[in-house]
């Protein structure tokens, strides 16, 4: 762990401080899971190390588009997984947004009251020039389409793209995860284009391109123009029509419906669990050129997982939902809140058992998913029950690893497609149309 | 900003409403519709600072006097030993919180529409002056050429 801190510290020595925020230090909460307490630590010494000058420590309290949380969350523990020693070297804003990450986990741990001074370094209060910096224009974009999220949405179009049960084409994983990809930057671009007063006054989200005045509303939407529209075009034309238009309706559902509606009803939630589940069911489609069941099981698994996901979350944020005007259902529906994430922990053992029966896994996988669906059930049902910090965090960490897990488990017993050679033709020309075009 | 800069600063964020100011640049050959956009701006401004330095404002002060009361109904000082100030836990907060939206949801429901119509309108202004610009420099490009 030290040797990895060091190696991380030389590496962000030039880094200026405003991309370092301090968090509750003196936070002697119990971390559930070794390695993110070992990150902590090594963010703690980090941002001890970098920070000469700092007001108290900010205990955040951080509001979150509930989805880039569980999606940046969840890239933190793949990451972890592919590469545990970090490289020297890291670009600003990857340590930047790994400290996001890491005050987004502390947000889930941190006191109720509020210590309204953030840990502003001098830079930041200084007076900014509102000129575009070209050589900044590569991270300002990459935190204005929430890369890592992005990334993250990406990777559940893959796995639904590798459950569905034909033959692994390339091209075609390649063109529908491009499109994925550009389609979620868009529709994150827009996101923060609709919320800049909101995010001002929210600690995690204050520190956005828009907010900071580092890049115009005008240059914002036409950078979701353009990778919206090419992205949904590859979508449609190199892919399939009904990938590209899962694709832009997900946009739609994500910028006009999930984001005005944040602030207007509870409803939200559901809507943004709907914009979660739909990558896997544009990776299926984009491999079978249909809306089979297979895509719909894997969809309504990401859907139900959702809400023990973000409802945990919430229940941790109820002030800052208060102050900015969320409709949140730990705030207005305290009780609805804990039972809707304890109903939909049981759907998720129901959903896992439902996979064999279409064929899309062996009968293996509800038996091994079964520990970590009990489990995560076992803690909603904790947290139905206490209703109170602990428990809502203990189910928070446990639905970031559990995602991964069950996706991990559902690939590994996925039945193979072999097996399925006798039952006819298999719909594996979903791509067909673009190969003949003469895509490379 | 320095006096000779030709183009808007942008400060750090405002106490009360969280929010960042900006100074505007007002060029001397300002075109009407840059104006327009300009002053688009600075209104908008203008009604979020209003908006959220007195919704923060409130937020505060009604948040105390919850504390306040309900500690006065436990028989609680505001202040204990130590002289730290006495917090209710997140539970006890939460009545505040649930009230405190639901009283202000109306509020927030017309900022919304202002809001959204300020941006758009921005927006808007901002890609009509960017595109008047972009003519303006291709003709007096053709006109270089030309010559």
């Amino acid at each position: 762990g030290l040797f990895v801190w060091h190696l991380r510290n030389t590496g962000i020595r030039q880094i200026p401080c405003r991309f370092v925020h301090l968090y509750h230090v003196a936070n002697d909460r119990l971390i559930t899971f070794q390695y993110f307490n070992f990150l902590k630590r090594m963010y703690v010494t980090q941002c001890n190390k970098d920070l000469s000058q700092q007001a108290k420590p900010k205990s955040e309290s951080i509001v979150s588009p509930f989805r880039e949380l569980q999606q940046l969350d969840q890239e933190k523990k793949i990451v972890h997984k592919i590469s545990p020693v970090s490289p020297v070297h890291q670009p600003w804003s990857e340590t930047s947004s790994r400290n996001e990450l890491r005050e987004m986990k502390s947000a889930a741990e941190t006191e109720d009251s509020i210590i309204p001074v953030g840990a502003e370094s001098k830079e930041d209060r200084q007076w900014k020039e509102m000129k575009l910096q070209l050589d900044d224009l590569p991270g300002i974009l990459a935190r204005l389409s929430k890369i890592k999220l992005t990334a993250l949405v990406v990777s559940t179009a893959s796995a639904g793209f590798a459950m569905a049960p034909v033959p692994f084409e390339l091209t075609c994983f390649l063109l529908a995860s491009l499109g994925t990809g550009l389609a979620s930057c868009a529709a994150n671009s827009i996101n923060q284009f609709f919320e800049v007063p909101f995010d001002s006054n929210m600690n995690r989200t204050k520190n956005r391109p828009l907010v900071r005045g580092q890049i115009s509303p005008l240059l914002a939407v036409c950078f979701a123009a353009s990778c919206g529209i090419p992205g949904i075009a590859l979508l449609t034309l190199g892919v399939n029509p009904l990938t590209g238009a899962l694709g832009a309706f997900n946009i739609f559902l994500y910028t006009c419906c999930y984001t005005p509606l944040k602030r207007m009803s509870i409803a939200n939630t559901w809507v943004g669990a709907v914009v979660g589940a739909i990558p896997p069911v544009m990776g299926w489609t984009a491999a079978t050129g249909s809306l089979d069941a297979g895509a719909l099981l894997l969809g309504g698994i990401l859907y139900s997982w959702q809400f023990p996901h973000f409802n945990a979350l919430s229940w941790g944020l109820r002030e800052d939902y208060s102050r900015g005007g969320y409709c949140m259902m730990s705030v207005t529906h305290p009780g609805l809140c804990r039972r809707v994430a304890l109903r939909h922990c049981l759907a998720l053992i129901g959903l896992s058992a439902v996979a064999p029966a279409l064929d899309i896994t062996t009968w293996t996988f509800p038996v091994i998913s079964l520990p970590i669906n009990l489990y995560i059930s076992y803690l909603g049902f904790r947290f139905y029950r206490d209703a109170d910090r602990s428990s809502s965090r203990k189910l928070f960490f446990c639905s970031l690893w559990h995602l991964p897990m069950l996706l991990l488990v559902m690939f590994t017993c996925k039945k193979s497609v072999l097996e399925k050679e006798g039952k006819g033709d298999l719909p594996g020309g979903s791509c067909d149309r673009a190969v003949e075009i003469g895509l490379p | 900003p320095p006096a000779h800069s030709r183009s808007d600063w942008i400060g750090p964020p405002d106490r009360l409403s969280n929010l960042r100011p900006i100074i505007f640049y007002v060029p001397p050959e300002e075109s009407a519709l840059e104006r327009r956009l300009r002053e688009a701006r600075q209104e908008a401004q203008a009604s979020n600072q209003r908006f959220w330095a007195r919704h923060n404002r409130a937020f505060r002060q009604e948040k105390e006097e919850f504390i306040y009361s309900r500690l006065k109904a436990k028989g609680l000082e505001i202040r204990d030993e130590s002289g730290q100030k006495a917090t209710l836990n997140a539970e006890e907060m939460a009545d505040f919180y649930k009230d405190f939206l639901s009283k202000n949801f109306k509020k927030h429901l017309q900022y919304n529409r202002d809001w959204y119509k300020h941006n758009f309108r921005i927006t808007f202004l901002m890609g009509q002056v960017a595109l008047v610009r972009a003519l303006r420099w291709l003709r007096r490009r053709k006109k270089n050429v030309e010559q």
